[in-house]
């Protein structure tokens, strides 16, 4: 292969990663921002039911 | 139920997209003039197809929001103009990489390209639209305002190879462009599992945008104490 060629494919597996990256990141994004939702709810469920006790 | 079927996509759309990764990698010849790098085309291109239909969706669902003002409106519209970002930029992206090697520069400021970018930063500054503004309602309704208006730029984005002079190459997909028929049947093959999995990102971002509804509510009411 020569060394045009090699960095011909180099550059298309960039591409195929930066792709994937981008989703896989967006992914993650979500399943944090799922995660931090859950929490505050669960939280704030908490301190509503602890108030209604008092 | 609802979430193993968004799952069994989800995985479907990601076995699909490595499968034809597969095949476009070995079963695929070079194209005659750019080489290996012609391969991008498979994801460039279907991540561009899929932005603009998660826009259009907005832009439905921007348009249904105003007339009716039920939420969910708004929900599927700021769930659908996410998702479309993230395709964007993995368009964007590829899109450089693509150029750095074919016309020796990452990026230039030609009609598409610079309208593209446009695109994406109008339809990005709706989401920041989205957290400068407390109230519900006025949020849905200033960015669905926004983001009718953004769509303006989709069509001119999406023709400006056809109106302009530009450097991005014309298309190939219709008008007097053409592309060999494996490469076509590769490239709306892999456009399927993209939308795919599109689909399974709006439904999960549509049950956050329930989820922190529901959160807001329970704010309002510690509030209220």
């Amino acid at each position: 292969m020569g060394d045009a060629a090699a960095r011909n494919f180099e550059y298309l597996a960039y591409g195929l990663i930066a792709v994937w990256a981008i989703l896989v990141i967006y992914v993650l994004t979500l399943a944090s921002r799922e995660r931090r939702i859950g929490r505050e709810i669960e939280n704030l469920k908490r301190m509503i039911e602890d108030r209604g006790g008092k | 139920m609802k979430e193993k079927i968004l799952y069994a996509l989800g995985a479907l759309a990601a076995l699909l997209l490595a499968r034809n990764i597969r095949v476009m990698l070995t079963g695929l010849p070079d194209e005659a003039f750019q080489g290996a790098i012609f391969r991008i085309i498979f994801f460039h291109v279907p991540a561009a197809f899929t932005c603009f239909l998660c826009f259009f969706i907005a832009l439905i669902a921007s348009i249904s929001y105003l007339k009716s003002g039920k939420m969910q409106w708004d929900s599927l519209a700021v769930s659908a103009t996410e998702v479309g970002l993230a395709f964007g930029a993995a368009n964007l992206v590829s899109g450089m990489i693509w150029a750095r090697i074919i016309w020796g520069i990452w990026w230039t400021w030609d009609w598409r390209l610079t309208s593209m970018l446009v695109c994406w930063l109008l339809y990005a500054g709706y989401l920041v639209l989205r957290r400068a503004v407390e109230e519900p309602a006025q949020r849905a309704r200033l960015s669905a305002v926004l983001s009718i208006l953004s769509f303006a730029v989709v069509p001119f984005v999406f023709f400006s190879i056809k109106w302009f002079r530009t450097q991005h190459p014309q298309p190939v997909l219709y008008g007097e462009g053409k592309m060999d028929a494996a490469y076509r049947a590769m490239l709306y093959g892999n456009w399927v599992p993209l939308l795919m999995l599109a689909a399974v990102l709006v439904m999960i971002r549509i049950g956050q945008e329930n989820r922190r509804r529901e959160l807001d509510a329970l704010r309002r009411e510690v509030h209220a104490f």
